[in-house]
C-alpha cells in the first residue's frame, strides 16, 4: 500500500516508491537523493503548515508541499505478509 | 575522457573547490586562503566568482570558491556556472588543473552523491570530508581509508574552523601532478544508479545514521513550535527593528555632528569662493548624508551574520515561508526585505541568499518600496509641518498613525507588485525551493568580523561613490547660473534669488505643468528632482530654497514650509492635500541613485532597474494623484 508522502505521519519511516504511471521524481528532488527505494521521514511542519522538514539520507531537508506531490511512499507495516 | 592536465602556467597550480551548500566549502576556503579572496563575477551572470590563494605555499596555487550545488547539472545560475567551469565552457576561465570535492562528514549518504558526478569528470580530484568531529560527538565512525580505496583518490578529513588536517591537506594541494587517479568505477548513468552506489560505499565504510542532533532538537522544538515558534519569530524581527532604529540613534548624530562641524570649519578656514562651496556644500553634506546610515547598516549586517551563523536565519525562512509564498515570493525573501528598512542597496545585497532566481528577482525589484530610512526625514519633516499632533488615545497620536500607515503602505505595495510580478513578467522562469535547518552553532567571531566588515565597506564604496558624482552634478545644477549681486538683499535673499535662477529652477518651472495636478509648484519640483540621487536630498534642498541656514533645523524648515504662499494668489502653497500627495509620491518613486546601480549590479542588466524605476515613478504620481484630490475633496479645499 503507498501513500502519497505529505500524508505519512511525523516520525514514521516511508519508503519512496517510483512513481506509477511512467512518471518521473523531479530531476531536482532526485539529485538531493529522492531515489526509489530510499527512506524518509517526515520530522516537523513548519508553524503555519507548509513547508515541511524530512529526513533522507541522514539530513534534513526542508520542502514545500507542492514540491512533494507526485511523490509517494511504502510505509512498512509492522506485520510482514510473505506472498 | 579529458586529455591528461597540462599544468600549462608556469609552476602556477589552478585548483577549484566544488561542494554542495552547508558542506563547509566557505571555512575551508578561508582556512586555505587565508581568505584573502579576490571577489568577481563571472562574466554576463551574476553569480560571484572568488578566487585566492594558497597560503604560506612554495608553490603559486590559486584556488577557485565554486557556487554550492547539489548536483553538476542543476538548473540556478549558480549551479549552471560549476558544470560550466568544470566543462571549460566559459570565457577566459580554463578548465581547473585539479579539483577539491567538499562533502559534510554528516551527509556523506547525499553529499557522496555528487563526489561520484565529479569524479565521472575525469580531473585529477581529492575528496575533503568536512566536520569529522561531529561524527564522533554524535556517535558515528567513518573509515576515510576505505573511501579512499574505494574511490582511488586522496581523502583527507579535516575541521575546517579549527584547522585540524589543512597542513596535510595543504602539502597534497602543492603537488597535485602526484595525485592518483581514480578507481574504476561501477557505472551510474542516472541519481537511481549514482544513489545505489552511494548506500554501497557509505556502508562499507560506516557512514550510517547518526544519534540525532539532541540538542539542535531540543532548541528547534521551542524555536518551531506553532505557537512558541511564531512568537520568538516576531520578537527577534522585532528587537532587530528596534535595534535599526534606536541603537543606532547616537552613532547617526555623532557622524551628523562630525560632517556638520567639517563643513562649518571648512566655510571658516578656506578661502571663500566656489571651491569651498562645492566641497562644504556639496561634496562633505552629500557624502555626509550617505555615511550617517553606516551604523544602521553595520548593526543591520552584525545581526544579520550572527543570526545567520548561528542556524536561526534558515529557521525564521521556514516559518514564514507560507506567508510569502502566497505572493510568490519565499522565506529566504523576508530577511532582505526586512534589511530595507535600513536601506534598500544591502537589502538587495541579502537577496543573494535566495538560491531561486525567480524569487530573487522579484525580491530585489519590491524592495525599493519598502520603507528605507532616507524617507524619514522627509516623513518626519512633512508629518511634523502638516498633521495636527492631535493625541488619539494614550500616546498614539495621528502623526504617529500616518507615520505607520506609510511604512504600511510600503509594504503592502511590495508584497502586492511581487504577485503582480510573478503572475506576469516573471512567470517560467525557473523557480526552486529547499532549504536546510543546519544545526545551531555558535558563530566564530572572527569570521563575523571580517562579514560584517567586507558588507560595511562595500555599502561604503559603492554609496560613497555614486553620491559622491550625485552631490557635485546637484550641487552644479543648484548653484549656477546665479542671479547677479545685489547689495540691497541679505545673505540670505541673495542665496533664494540665487536659487530661483538657477538651473536647477528651470527645471522645476519646466516641471511644474506635469506635476501641478499633484498640487507640486515648482520649489517641490525643485526638490523631486533633486531626490532622484537620494531621497533625504529633498530636505537639504528645500533648505536651500527657502534659504533656511541650518539645514539640520527642521523647526526653521517647517515654519517656512508652511508660511509659503503663492506670490500671486496669497495662497499656502503647501497644504494638507499637498503635504499627503508628496508624502504618497515618496512612498511609491524610486529616488535613488544608488539603489538602481546596485540593482543594474545584482541583476547584470540595466533592464530591471529601468523597469522599475518606471513602475514606482507610475504608482507614485497615480498615487499622489488620487490622494491628493482624494483628500482636497474630503477636507472641503476644493
Amino acid at each position: 500500500m503507498s501513500t502519497p508522502l505529505i500524508e505519512l505521519a511525523p516520525g514514521r519511516v516511508g519508503r519512496l516508491c517510483a512513481p506509477s504511471n511512467g512518471r518521473e521524481i523531479p530531476r531536482r528532488l532526485q539529485d538531493l537523493g529522492f531515489v526509489p527505494g530510499t527512506e524518509v521521514v517526515i520530522r516537523r511542519r513548519a508553524p503555519l503548515g507548509d513547508p515541511i522538514e524530512i529526513e533522507i539520507r541522514g539530513y534534513r531537508l526542508c520542502l514545500r508541499c507542492a514540491q512533494l506531490d507526485s511523490l509517494r511512499v511504502e510505509v512498512d507495516s509492522p506485520v510482514r505478509s510473505t506472498s | 575522457m579529458s586529455a591528461a592536465p597540462a599544468f600549462a602556467t608556469a609552476g602556477q597550480i589552478r585548483l577549484a573547490l566544488v561542494g554542495s551548500p552547508n558542506a563547509g566549502k566557505t571555512t575551508l576556503f578561508n582556512a586555505l586562503t587565508g581568505s584573502a579572496a579576490r571577489v568577481g563575477n563571472y562574466p554576463g551572470v551574476t553569480v560571484e566568482r572568488r578566487e585566492g590563494a594558497l597560503v604560506r605555499a612554495t608553490r603559486d596555487v590559486r584556488i577557485l570558491d565554486l557556487p554550492g550545488t547539489y548536483s553538476l547539472e542543476g538548473e540556478t545560475p549558480d549551479e549552471r556556472i560549476v558544470g560550466e567551469v568544470l566543462g571549460g565552457r566559459i570565457a577566459n576561465e580554463p578548465v581547473p588543473d585539479a579539483l577539491l570535492v567538499v562533502a559534510d562528514a554528516t551527509t556523506l549518504q547525499r553529499g557522496l552523491g555528487l563526489v561520484r558526478e565529479v569524479l565521472k569528470r575525469g580531473l585529477p580530484t581529492l575528496l575533503v570530508v568536512t566536520m569529522i568531529d561531529e561524527v564522533k560527538a554524535r556517535g558515528g565512525r567513518l573509515d576515510l581509508m576505505r573511501l579512499s580505496r574505494i574511490l582511488g583518490i586522496h581523502v583527507v578529513g579535516v575541521v575546517g574552523h579549527r584547522g585540524v588536517g589543512i597542513d596535510q591537506l595543504r602539502s597534497f594541494l602543492e603537488a597535485p601532478e602526484g595525485w592518483p587517479r581514480r578507481a574504476a568505477l561501477p557505472p551510474a548513468d542516472d541519481a537511481a544508479q549514482r544513489f545505489a552506489w552511494v548506500d554501497r560505499t557509505c556502508a562499507e565504510i560506516g557512514a550510517g545514521a547518526l544519534d540525532p542532533d539532541s540538542r539542535t532538537d531540543r532548541i528547534d522544538r521551542v524555536l518551531l513550535h506553532p505557537v512558541a515558534g511564531i512568537a520568538v519569530f516576531a520578537l527577534v524581527m522585532i528587537l532587530l527593528f528596534q535595534s535599526i532604529f534606536s541603537w543606532a540613534v547616537p552613532a547617526m548624530d555623532a557622524i551628523d555632528g562630525a560632517f556638520g562641524t567639517l563643513g562649518t570649519l571648512s566655510h571658516a578656514w578656506l578661502p571663500a569662493g566656489w571651491v569651498t562651496d562645492l566641497w562644504a556644500d556639496g561634496i562633505l553634506a552629500g557624502v555626509g548624508s550617505v555615511l550617517i546610515f553606516l551604523p544602521q547598516i553595520l548593526i543591520l549586517f552584525t545581526f544579520l551574520h550572527f543570526l545567520t551563523d548561528v542556524g536561526y536565519m534558515a529557521r525564521a525562512a521556514f516559518v514564514v515561508d507560507r506567508v510569502m509564498g502566497w505572493v510568490g515570493l519565499q522565506g529566504r525573501s523576508f530577511v532582505p526585505l526586512l534589511s530595507c528598512y535600513a536601506c534598500a542597496v544591502p537589502g538587495i545585497m541579502a537577496a543573494r541568499t535566495i538560491a531561486s532566481p525567480r524569487e530573487r528577482l522579484a525580491t530585489i525589484l519590491v524592495a525599493p518600496f519598502m520603507t528605507c530610512s532616507a524617507r524619514l526625514p522627509v516623513y518626519t519633516l512633512l508629518i511634523a509641518a502638516f498633521v495636527p499632533a492631535t493625541r488619539l488615545f494614550g500616546p498614539i497620536g495621528v502623526q504617529g498613525l500616518t507615520m505607520f500607515a506609510l511604512y504600511v503602505l510600503g509594504a503592502l505595495t511590495a508584497l502586492g507588485s511581487a504577485a503582480l510580478l510573478n503572475s506576469t513578467l516573471l512567470r517560467g522562469t525557473i523557480s526552486v525551493f529547499y532549504m536546510e535547518l543546519p544545526p545551531y552553532r555558535m558563530p566564530t567571531w572572527r569570521l563575523m568580523v571580517r562579514q560584517v566588515w567586507g558588507s560595511a565597506a562595500a555599502f561604503v564604496k559603492r554609496a560613497g561613490t555614486i553620491i559622491l558624482a550625485a552631490s557635485i552634478i546637484l550641487w552644479v545644477l543648484l548653484n549656477f547660473p546665479k542671479a547677479p549681486e545685489d547689495p540691497a538683499l541679505s545673505l540670505e535673499a541673495q542665496a533664494q534669488a540665487n536659487v530661483s535662477a538657477s538651473a536647477a529652477a528651470r527645471l522645476g518651472r519646466a516641471i511644474e505643468p506635469v506635476i501641478a495636478p499633484l498640487g507640486f509648484d515648482w520649489k517641490i519640483g525643485v526638490g523631486i528632482v533633486a531626490s532622484l540621487a537620494a531621497r533625504e536630498v529633498i530636505v537639504a534642498t528645500l533648505a536651500q530654497i527657502y534659504a533656511v541656514s541650518d539645514v539640520e533645523d527642521y523647526g526653521g524648515l517647517r515654519d517656512a514650509i508652511v508660511d509659503d504662499r503663492n506670490p500671486v494668489t496669497g495662497e499656502r502653497v503647501f497644504t494638507l492635500p499637498t503635504a499627503l500627495s508628496l508624502l504618497v509620491f515618496f512612498v511609491f518613486a524610486l529616488q535613488c541613485t544608488s539603489t538602481i546601480v546596485v540593482m543594474a549590479r545584482e541583476t547584470g542588466s540595466w533592464k530591471w532597474p529601468a523597469l522599475a524605476f518606471s513602475y514606482m515613478l507610475g504608482l507614485a504620481y497615480l498615487g499622489s494623484f488620487v490622494t491628493y484630490h482624494a483628500s482636497r475633496a474630503l477636507l472641503g479645499h476644493a
